[in-house]
């Protein structure tokens, strides 16, 4: 069945969000979820990065790996276009706005590792997205990433105010719980729409 | 007298430090998105661990033997081409010896690629270390981490699914808790296992 693309951005970002439903990018997601500015610059930059690499691979996979039958090798040619496109990007940017470079460039380097990236050009080749169907769902899962992150980030800004937590639990104990409780929040959009 | 010698040696020394003081899971806090998602069932977690033991250990191995000849501005490409290589081979493996288990597994069998376990290891102790620490190295980090996901998988399966292994351990009219199968229950249920683990390890609490 041919799925409608905003069916397909909604269900990303909400119903089948990334970081709480796929439990996906959870390093980036405990490390980075201090501060609410660094969390939004984190998010933006895999926005950046997952729509730019998911249309690479898809050209890559339809035009050059079905074709000469290599579909195997398929993991080790996305995870070198993600490190050179995050290399090309860095460059870029350091080239041409480099008031930018300060609040957004140190995030980049981090973002070769983050399994979301990945995990979306894999989803695109099982689920046999089209072009459009794969910019969409990236773009998608990039704002429901970057939401995650937000909503986390604010709350742990306002827990540190109150900072009443069991020695154990500081840090990714209690970064945890939230994430749980959010889930289960997140877990309230299923049935809105469906893509499976 | 031997055995308490051994306990000394720097060999062993270098696997405990990843199997418990520096657990992967609970102190470097590396490799959270397997634990969380595969964690559903302990055939899966089994799988996953396994293939990350042997990701790990041949990779470190190789970087290791390498040392000297990989290019210092280029050594996280290498890392990447290797690592992939390898998890291509697990990856078809399970193909085709285990369909069942991979059907259910998905795309996280890819996602070895950019587990942070093993980049971690490779940029942290392998690149500077010999073969013979790199391997005993891989070993404790590996361990440790199929542990932890052994753990949370036994408690999620029994709860949510009413079974070990596949084996049928609670009696009849117990109610599924639905919830432990899913998102939040990973979530909550690796809040509460780093929790008891920083406990009974005594580390220093997080800034």
């Amino acid at each position: 069945m041919e799925l409608h693309p905003i069916l397909i951005f909604v269900a990303a970002i909400f119903t089948h969000n990334i970081a709480l439903t796929y439990l996906l990018g959870m390093c980036p997601l405990l490390a980075m979820s201090r501060q609410l500015n660094t969390a939004v610059g984190m998010g933006i930059a895999v926005i950046l990065v997952m729509t730019l690499t998911s249309i690479i691979n898809w050209l890559l996979m339809r035009f050059v790996l079905i074709p000469t039958g290599s579909e195997i090798m398929s993991y080790l040619v996305f995870i070198i276009v993600i490190a050179s496109a995050v290399q090309l990007i860095e460059m870029l940017i350091e080239r041409y706005f480099p008031r930018l470079q300060n609040s957004f460039g140190i995030f980049l380097p981090l973002i070769t590792v983050n399994c979301t990236i990945l995990a979306i050009s894999l989803f695109m080749v099982l689920r046999d997205y089209t072009f459009t169907q794969t910019v969409v769902f990236a773009l998608g899962s990039g704002v429901g990433w970057c939401l995650a992150i937000a909503i986390i980030a604010a709350i742990r800004e306002k827990l540190m105010l109150v900072g009443d937590i069991p020695d154990g639990l500081k840090g990714a104990g209690i970064t945890m719980v939230i994430a749980g409780i959010l889930a289960l929040g997140f877990m309230g959009f299923s049935g809105m729409v469906s893509i499976q | 007298m031997r055995i308490n010698r051994l306990f000394y040696t720097r060999d062993f020394r270098t696997f405990s430090k990843g199997f418990f003081k520096e657990n992967t899971v609970c102190c470097q806090l590396l490799g959270l998105c397997s634990v969380l998602a595969v964690s559903n069932k302990c055939e899966n977690a089994l799988a996953m661990g396994l293939g990350v033991i042997f990701v790990l250990i041949i990779s470190s191995l190789i970087v290791s033997s390498l040392r000297r000849f990989i290019p210092i501005q280029y050594r996280i490409i290498t890392y990447m081409i290797i690592i992939s290589s390898l998890v291509i081979f697990v990856d078809q493996y399970l193909k085709a010896y285990f369909p069942e288990i991979s059907k259910q597994l998905g795309p996280y069998v890819a996602l070895i690629i950019t587990n942070c376990i093993i980049m971690g290891r490779q940029e942290a102790f392998a690149v500077r270390n010999p073969l013979r620490y790199s391997l005993y190295d891989a070993l404790g980090n590996g361990l440790s981490y199929t542990y932890s996901l052994l753990i949370i998988a036994s408690v999620r399966e029994v709860l949510a699914f009413g079974t070990f292994f596949n084996i049928q351990v609670v009696p009849q009219g117990f109610d599924k808790w639905i919830v432990m199968a899913m998102a939040p229950g990973a979530f909550f249920l690796l809040a509460i296992y780093i929790w008891i683990f920083r406990r009974i390890a005594r580390l220093q609490p997080e800034k």
